[in-house]
Formats: structure tokens, C-alpha cells, sequence
């Protein structure tokens, strides 16, 4: 037989080979069909057993994988899903004929969207059609793919996804599919290659036993010759050799090409970030954003969830400093009954520290669970939007007032560092005057307020240049300020991991820069070709 | 972050109107659609929403509804809100909306 190749969109990067796995739509029956109200009583059963089936599978993941799932769960509690077979359950069909025809027409207006993202968006409704339906028919809810195996089909459902081993290699090649699909995020997230839209799989009646896949072209070849094979094998070793090399790049020391050590540490927005993530690729934690911890809980979090969360992140860090920003609430980040509403310039208004400084209430509770992980490692404490020194001597005596009265209680506790960010032109203008124990400058901030132009805003987008004389010269200035002092600099903004700047703000004599997991490589590629 | 033009009812008999440009990436998709409908059930008021001033209105506490929508990247979504709570209600809607749902 000779071999086929096809050519699709790639989806998820990676070479893979192994065993095909043809995924098939197993439509299990329902023998018995009640009357209408107990039609009704059975989907309506159904529906809750495959809502708390997600819930469940939520409280195993984290991240990217639980939005996913959070999404179908919001989609299923939603009585609107199931109006229309209620409707007709009502009108005398069965539960599975009535929910199937309802879902059906739903997921037939997200495959006629414009837009690819809610196209893809039909995988999930399927995924919630067909839990649903194992339910009524008391089918086992998904088949399990064996670990390594190339998985061939039509589409594959987040659920089936997940239910499969992807530690072992494997790949998805799909006749539809979309690389905006659930199963496509989750497919680069675990590094399995996926290839999307190779129309009709038909195989003429014989599946294929082997298959070979291109993540990064987008091909794929069904049972391969001996020759094309050994072809493809060399270049996955190669491929694996070159991966390796990259990896190895990112967990050694940052230095630039005339030896000088830069220190590369990460920026985080929520715990989940580190995950699966190596400590040895950086050298610390630069930022962590506390402001996840606000937003998506019922009121605001209290000291022991904000406690454990700090915990987690030093512990991660296995001793590398680890700095965290108290609240940064206000400007473009509201958080609904504690920000001020109505403000006609936010980002000149109440936020950041001047925030937390009029809120004592809900600064205490921070410093206090901050205090309290600052026992078990390296924990540092920076301050947004400070503008004068009393902002940063009225943060400092909280936060001693607070480490006393731990003390007092007799619960573990430490001082930690107390720094401040420079983000506002006043504080790097003065940096000198505060009694800071770091300085950490926020340069996207500091590039709006020096240049007086807004990110955001398209029009005047040229002018909010990092890069431009005046805003390194306050870098620079912030430097020298923390030379004299002896006392650390790094900068945590989204310049730091533009490598065009990378020269640019290493001459200004910055050593510590802070960037999110993903460009780590990619910064300290940029700092090896640094000259100076 | 308040639309200038935003139209501030007397008492509760008149609904309070707004509108804010979808500025995220791909639009009211999955993971804002259920941002804003967890946002939209922390209110009593009445929430609604629309691709154009004069409807049709979607009620902004149904993601199922919401998606049905498939607001695209810079369209503009209008807010339609009556109840007790309606001001702060709208200001958390807008918010959430300028705020690219803290995608950035």
C-alpha cells in the first residue's frame, strides 16, 4: 500500500510517530422512553450528573485547562442551553432525541460564525452534547486513547483530550478542528503536535496502521515507507538534539558576549503561571502580581488564602528571591467595591499605594500574610505608584506595627524588605530620598507618565516608546541612585522582554531585568549578543 | 472609566444606558463571555446587552445568550440596565469591558 500524504494547518508544533488511533463516534442507545415528565426528570438528571462531572474535573487542573473547562461548566448551568429540548420534550420527544436536536442546532450556529475563535467554539458544545448523552444512555462518558498513539478523526473533544496520556508522546491529526479550539491551547500547552483540517479521512475502509506528523508544516504521511521513515526519525532526533540545546541555554546563567552577568527573573500574574515550570531557568521571582487574588473571589481574600498562595510561590522558588507587589488596584485594573468609580482621570487618581494607603483595613490583612511567608524564604515587598518618600515611611511603619503585633500573638513571622517601584517620573527624579531597600522599575508605567501618552491609545501608540532618551535617562538615573545607595535595581515592564531594547536598557548599567516565563529564552539570547 | 455619554436616569423608572468598545483580542469569546456574566450575576438589576442602541437585547447573565452574540473584536457593545443597583452595576459592565477583561 503506498503511503498517503495529506497536508493540513498546523496546529500545535512538534514531530511525532507512532500507532493510529481512529476516533469513532460510538451513539449509544436508550431503550426505554418514558412520558414527558419523566423525559424530563431524566435529562434534567443527566444534566446535573455531567455538570458536577466538569466541576469535578475543574478542582484536578489548573490554568489555561481549568478556563477551558470553567467555560463549559458556565455553558451547561445555564438553563438557556436546555430550553429548547424541554420545549420539545414537552411536545412528546425523548430526552436523548430532544437534547441531542437542540444542542445540534446550537453547535450549527457556531460552525456558520464569520469568526474562526467561535467556530472553534463547537468542539465544547459537542463536549457538553455528548457528556450529557452518555448520561441518559448510562454510556461510559469518553473512550481512552492509549498513551503515544497518533489520534485520527473528524474533531476531538476537549474532554477526550484530556482523558488521554500525552506524557508519552502522540499527536492529533484532525480532518476539521481549528488551531483556535480548546484541544488546540491544550495540545501546545502539553507539547503534542496537531494538525487541523486535512478534509475527508476516508481510508477507503482500511485504516492506517502508522503515522508520521509535521506539527511545524502542518503535513502528515500514513503508513510511511521504510525510506521516508528512517527520514523522518533522523529529523525528530535532530529536532530533539536542537530542543535540548534551547533548554539548556535557558536554564544557564544569563551573561552578555563581554561576560558581564545579567540576572533574568520572572514576572507573574498568578500562581498557576510556574507550573511545570523549572526554578533553574531564572533567577528569582521579579514581580508577582497580587491583583488575581482580588478579582475573581467573592469579596476580598482573606489572610490565610492570601498566606498560602505567597507560600506556594517561595516555595516554588526553592530559595531564589522572590519579590512581591502589594495590591496594585485602580487606573485600567478596578476591582469592583474597592476601587473608586467615576474618577475623570483613573490613572492620576487612587491607586496603587495611594489606594492601599487609604484602605489601612485591607493593607493590614496583605502586610500581615505577607509577613508571615516572609519566614519560609527570600521574600521581598515592593510598593506600586509611589510618588513621595511618606508613602513609602507610612507603608513601613504598617508593616513593623503588623510584624509586632504577629510577634506579640506568637505566630512565625519576618520583616521583609520593603522596596518601592519607580513608575512615576517624581519617585525616579528623586530616587535618592527613599529610604528604599530595592528599587524595581515599572517601565510601563513610567513610559506613559514621562511621555504622557496612553498604551492603549492607537493615535498617540509611537509616542509610548520606553526606548526614547528621556525615559532611559530616568532608568539611568534610578541606577545610579541605587549604585549610591547600595541597594539592587531590576525593571519588571513589558520593555524588558522587548529584545530591541535589551541594549538599550543594559547601557543604561540596569542588571536585573524581569520577564514572563515564555520569553525568558528569547531575553537571554538577546543578553548573549549584548556587546557591552 | 465611564462613558462620557453614559445617561444618568433620575430614579429607577428610566433604564441606564451605555456602551464601551470590545478592545480584547478576539472579541466577547469564551473566557469574557463568562467573565461578564459572573459579573453581571452579582447584580439584582436587570443587565442587557446589544451589538447596536436599539437592540436586539441579550440578557447579560446568560453565557449561553452572550455567545450567541459573537461579538467581534472592536464592535460595540451597548449596555441596557434597570434595578435598584443599576448605577454600579453598569460601571462594573463597563469597566470590565475597557479593561479588555484583564486580558490585556
Amino acid at each position: 500500500m503506498a503511503e498517503i500524504h495529506l497536508t493540513g494547518r498546523a496546529a500545535s508544533s512538534g514531530l511525532a510517530i507512532g500507532p493510529v488511533t481512529v476516533l469513532t463516534t460510538a451513539v449509544a442507545k436508550r431503550t426505554h422512553v418514558g412520558d414527558p415528565a419523566q423525559e424530563t426528570a431524566a435529562l434534567k438528571a443527566a444534566i446535573e450528573a455531567a455538570t458536577a462531572e466538569i466541576v469535578r474535573l475543574i478542582e484536578t487542573v489548573q490554568g489555561e485547562v481549568a478556563d477551558i473547562l470553567e467555560f463549559q461548566a458556565a455553558m451547561i448551568e445555564d438553563d438557556a442551553l436546555a430550553e429548547g429540548a424541554y420545549h420539545a420534550i414537552s411536545a412528546g420527544a425523548a430526552a436523548d432525541q430532544a437534547w441531542r436536536a437542540a444542542l445540534d442546532a446550537e453547535i450549527a450556529g457556531y460552525r456558520t460564525a464569520e469568526d474562526e475563535y467561535f467556530r472553534a467554539r463547537a468542539a465544547d458544545l459537542v463536549d457538553i452534547r455528548d457528556r450529557v448523552l452518555a448520561h441518559l444512555s448510562g454510556a461510559n462518558t469518553v473512550a481512552k486513547i492509549a498513551g503515544g498513539s497518533i489520534v485520527a478523526g473528524e474533531d476531538i473533544t476537549p474532554s477526550a483530550f484530556l482523558a488521554a496520556d500525552w506524557t508519552r508522546g502522540g499527536a492529533i491529526v484532525l480532518a476539521a478542528g481549528s488551531p483556535s479550539s480548546h484541544v488546540a491551547m491544550l495540545a501546545r500547552a502539553r507539547g503534542a503536535p496537531m494538525v487541523v483540517g486535512l478534509g475527508p479521512l476516508s481510508w477507503n475502509g482500511r485504516p492506517p496502521a502508522l503515522a508520521l506528523v509535521d506539527g511545524d508544516a502542518g503535513t502528515v504521511i500514513f503508513d510511511p515507507e521504510p525510506e521516508t521513515r528512517r527520514l523522518f526519525e533522523s529529523r525528530m532526533a535532530a529536532a530533539n538534539a536542537a530542543q535540548a540545546a534551547a533548554e539548556a541555554g535557558r536554564v544557564g546563567p544569563a551573561r552578555t558576549a563581554a561576560g558581564r552577568r545579567i540576572s533574568v527573573l520572572l514576572n507573574v500574574a498568578a500562581p498557576e503561571d510556574l507550573d511545570g515550570l523549572d526554578p533553574a531557568i531564572c533567577d528569582g521571582v521579579g514581580l508577582v502580581r497580587t491583583e488575581f487574588l482580588f478579582e475573581a473571589s467573592h469579596g476580598l481574600p482573606d489572610e490565610d488564602t492570601q498566606y498560602a498562595v505567597y507560600r506556594r510561590i517561595i516555595d516554588w522558588a526553592k530559595g531564589r528571591p522572590v519579590t512581591i507587589r502589594t495590591l496594585d488596584a485602580g487606573g485600567d485594573k478596578p476591582i469592583p467595591g474597592l476601587t473608586v468609580d467615576g474618577e475623570s482621570n483613573p490613572f492620576l487618581g487612587l491607586r496603587g499605594i495611594r489606594l492601599s494607603l487609604a484602605k489601612p483595613q485591607v493593607f493590614r490583612v496583605q502586610l500581615r500574610a505577607l509577613s508571615r511567608a516572609a519566614a519560609h524564604g527570600s521574600l521581598k515587598v515592593m510598593l506600586p505608584m509611589i510618588t513621595v518618600p511618606s508613602e513609602l515611611d507610612r507603608a513601613a511603619a504598617m508593616l513593623d506595627a503588623e510584624c509586632s503585633a504577629l510577634r506579640a500573638e506568637g505566630i512565625a513571622c519576618a520583616r521583609p524588605p520593603l522596596g518601592i517601584m519607580v513608575e512615576v517620573p517624581a519617585a525616579a527624579l528623586r530616587a535618592d530620598d527613599f529610604e528604599s531597600a530595592f528599587y524595581s522599575i515599572g517601565s510601563n508605567d513610567l513610559t506613559q507618565y514621562t511621555m504622557a501618552a496612553a498604551r492603549d491609545v492607537g493615535a498617540v501608540a509611537d509616542l509610548n516608546d520606553t526606548g526614547d532618551p528621556a525615559v532611559l535617562s530616568l532608568i539611568a538615573r534610578t541606577v545610579e541612585a541605587g549604585r549610591r545607595r547600595g541597594v539592587e535595581v531590576s525593571l519588571c515592564g513589558d520593555s524588558a522582554a522587548d529584545t530591541r531594547l535589551t541594549t538599550a536598557l543594559l547601557a543604561t548599567g540596569l542588571t536585573m531585568l524581569s520577564v514572563a516565563p515564555v520569553a525568558v529564552a528569547r531575553l537571554k539570547a538577546a543578553i548573549a549578543m549584548v556587546s557591552s | 472609566m465611564h462613558d462620557a455619554n453614559a445617561s444618568r436616569a433620575a430614579g429607577n423608572s428610566l433604564p441606564l444606558m451605555a456602551s464601551a468598545i470590545l478592545v480584547n483580542r478576539v472579541g466577547l469569546h469564551a473566557r469574557p463571555s463568562v467573565k461578564l456574566t459572573q459579573c453581571a450575576k452579582r447584580f439584582a438589576a436587570k443587565i442587557e446587552l446589544a451589538l447596536t442602541p436599539d437592540g436586539p437585547w441579550t440578557d447579560a447573565k446568560s453565557p449561553v445568550k452572550v455567545m450567541r452574540v459573537k461579538a467581534p473584536q472592536g464592535a460595540t457593545l451597548h449596555f441596557r440596565v434597570a434595578g435598584p443597583d443599576g448605577e454600579p452595576a453598569l460601571a462594573a459592565m463597563l469597566a470590565l469591558v475597557n479593561d479588555g477583561f484583564g486580558e490585556a
